[in-house]
């Protein structure tokens, strides 16, 4: 009888640790579970650059690791206090839906699927992108419509894939994709002359061109074939984190909106007599208490990262690597699309 | 019963063999608890997604793939559904195993045979070339060859005209091909070369890199299972005056191939589940338009499913006919 015991107690003890794996990550409590962690869990992409790329130390830049850190400041009170989670196309979704990383800033396109049927909430949009090519000077392709039976390389598991089959079969002409897993395969095969263009959103296009090309000036961005909404995400089913991580990127557009920046938020907040500035400062209102947090949030944001105008200047502006314009980046008042709704 | 068992081996005598009603109950009852313990899996895992979200389902299958796949020996465009999407996929799995396992197994006996040979220099060669091929990792081969490949050839829009209507570039190679009632003759167009038939450079990277990393263990498994006939043999056959040749073909050979068939079987399966490696240079293989697929829908369980159960029935495919080949040399061998 031994054996069989021995094997009834292994499958009942099988049965009990799937239990606990197949239970759900702790849901409705991801701000107690960071705050007790100390830290965020930041999925990020394996490195794109402006929106998020190690350096040689190690340190995380760009658009999306900022905003990871004006949460953390925003939450811990400490800006250092994220784990960056490189993370590529394919392992993102299942990351989040896991319970891996809290919220997934990783240059993510916000779609009707993606936000109705993966378990997710798009929070808003911090970069509004559109997918463009990278074609060869040489090759005098002045529109994508030129492309006709040309090979073109593109990274699996993005949105671009799927553009790129909508778009050309709305021209009725015929392409052939070839396909890559990873960022860095896709495009060293089109540098290799591998595909006659290479497509992705135009902020990777440039920051392909000026970062990998050998000579930048050998290649150019034809035409835009889609809009490509770009923002971080995190799991349904916690709406006080949700609202969390929305309203500390709605404060730093606020903050721009408002004169507020990096360098004279302290002073502001000691001097400003407006009463808009107060509540986002927590001089007046206590807004943090409604998110479950404290007055200085969205000050300690500010200062942890800048408002949303000087983190797109640092990260992908004229004077980063990318030298990409604002355009539809600029404020609503300023004739961009970017609008926070009123914190108050 | 492991303690009974062990009792009455020691008291002598034949050991007591258990009452079939009673195995049979216990067997039941096993089973029972394992159906039991998956569908529990089963629907907790459903149930759990449900609570949290996540469609869950086969459904997307009929659905618009909305992604066009380079090369296929399907005709498949975009609008088409997922199913024809995999099963444009798996036509590229198939098409790049099958050569891969008829080139592994000619490379493989050449060198095998090689190993053997009297010829200093034609055993060290073979030797090398084993050696070499199985101890770097495969993936790292697929690579090499992926890149030695595009870089070293010329580019699209200037490919060299190897032979009348054959183009090769780093588009790859281009051919004339049999289309309604006629040669379809490429040319070379303003980005790269047009009509025809071709193969990608992705392709020729998977089936190289597969079929000679697998020819380093066919050569083993052929080496190992000629020399496991005894030499015994190899002196009769030529004092009753058979040709080196002759005694290879009709003595050695067959008593070989009892030995060579089973492994070999199983280096034909590593090879096919093998190309699944392919997604790494670009081929749109099944595991490539899978994780396509999963990332389009994020049906990663889905997705996961069917990349599994249709590897399994290709391996149990490939064993199959294979144990059937090896029954027949086995029979003939015993007779």
């Amino acid at each position: 009888m031994t054996r069989i015991s021995i094997r009834l107690a292994a499958l009942i003890g099988a049965a009990g640790l799937a239990a606990t794996l197949a239970a759900p990550a702790h849901a409705g409590k991801t701000l107690d579970t960071i705050k007790q962690r100390g830290n965020i869990n930041c999925g990020v992409s394996t490195g794109v650059a402006g929106f998020s790329a190690p350096d040689s130390q190690g340190q995380w830049s760009g658009l999306d690791a900022d905003t990871c850190r004006a949460l953390a400041a925003a939450v811990l009170g400490d800006a250092k206090k994220v784990n960056f989670v490189p993370l590529n196309a394919q392992q993102r979704f299942a990351a989040l839906q896991s319970g891996e990383v809290d919220l997934l800033a990783r240059n993510t396109t916000w779609t009707l699927t993606r936000d109705a049927s993966l378990g997710f909430h798009f929070t808003t949009v911090t970069y509004y992108d559109g997918q463009g090519f990278l074609v060869p000077k040489k090759l005098k392709v002045t529109s994508a419509k030129q492309l006709k039976n040309a090979e073109i390389c593109v990274q699996s598991g993005t949105t671009n894939e799927k553009n790129l089959a909508d778009y050309f079969r709305a021209q009725n002409v015929k392409i052939k994709p070839v396909v890559f897993e990873g960022f860095e395969a896709s495009f060293k095969a089109f540098f290799a002359g591998r595909c006659q263009a290479y497509t992705t959103d135009v902020s990777g296009l440039a920051g392909l061109r000026n970062k990998e090309a050998k000579n930048p000036d050998d290649y150019m961005i034809p035409d835009l074939i889609s809009k490509e909404p770009l923002g971080p995400l995190v799991r349904r089913g916690d709406d006080e984190w949700f609202a969390d991580v929305k309203w500390v990127i709605f404060a730093l557009i606020e903050a721009e909106e408002n004169g507020l920046t990096q360098a004279n938020v302290d002073e502001q907040k000691a001097n400003s007599k407006d009463p808009v500035v107060q509540r986002i400062l927590g001089t007046s209102e206590d807004t943090g208490k409604l998110l479950g947090l404290d007055k200085e949030w969205a000050l300690r944001a500010i200062k942890a990262s800048g408002n949303y105008g000087e983190i797109f200047e640092r990260n992908v502006g004229p004077k980063s690597v990318l030298k990409l314009p604002r355009g539809a980046n600029n404020l609503w008042s300023k004739g961009g699309l970017v609008y926070a709704p009123p914190i108050r | 019963m492991s303690v009974d068992a062990s009792a009455t081996r020691e008291t002598s005598g034949p050991p007591r063999t258990r009452p079939p009603l009673f195995a049979w109950f216990f067997q039941t009852l096993l089973v029972l608890a394992l159906v039991a313990l998956i569908a529990w899996l089963v629907s907790n895992t459903l149930a759990h997604l449900r609570e949290r979200g996540i469609r869950a389902g086969f459904d997307f299958l009929t659905q618009p793939a909305g992604f066009e796949i380079g090369e296929s020996w399907l005709s498949y465009e975009s609008s088409q559904p997922f199913w024809s999407a995999f099963l444009a996929g798996l036509a590229n799995t198939v098409r790049v195993a099958l050569p891969g396992i008829v080139l592994a197994t000619l490379l493989g006996t050449v060198i095998g045979l090689g190993r053997l040979s009297r010829n200093f220099l034609l055993r060290s060669i073979s030797t090398g070339c084993v050696e070499l091929l199985r101890n770097v990792p495969l993936l790292v081969q697929l690579l090499m060859w992926y890149f030695a490949l595009t870089e070293l050839l010329p580019a699209s829009n200037d490919a060299v005209h190897v032979a009348p209507g054959i183009f090769l570039s780093k588009s790859g190679l281009s051919f004339p091909w049999w289309e309604a009632g006629g040669f379809d003759w490429p040319m070379a167009g303003e980005l790269n070369v047009i009509g025809g038939a071709s193969v990608t450079p992705e392709f020729l990277a998977v089936w190289m890199g597969l079929s000679t990393y697998t020819a380093a263990f066919v050569a083993e498994t052929v080496r190992a299972g000629i020399q496991s006939v005894s030499a015994g043999q190899l002196h009769a056959a030529m004092s009753m005056g058979l040709t080196p040749r002759q005694a290879l073909r009709y003595i050695v050979m067959p008593q070989a191939l009892r030995v060579i068939v089973p492994s070999i079987t199983n280096q034909y399966l590593n090879l096919t589940k093998n190309s699944s490696l392919a997604v790494a240079v670009g081929y749109p293989d099944l595991v490539s338009v899978a994780n396509t697929a999963l990332n389009q829908t994020g049906r990663a369980f889905e997705c996961i499913a069917v990349i599994m159960s249709v590897y399994l029935v290709l391996s149990l495919l490939t064993s199959v006919l294979m144990n059937r080949y090896n029954a027949r040399v086995a029979l003939r061998g015993a007779g």
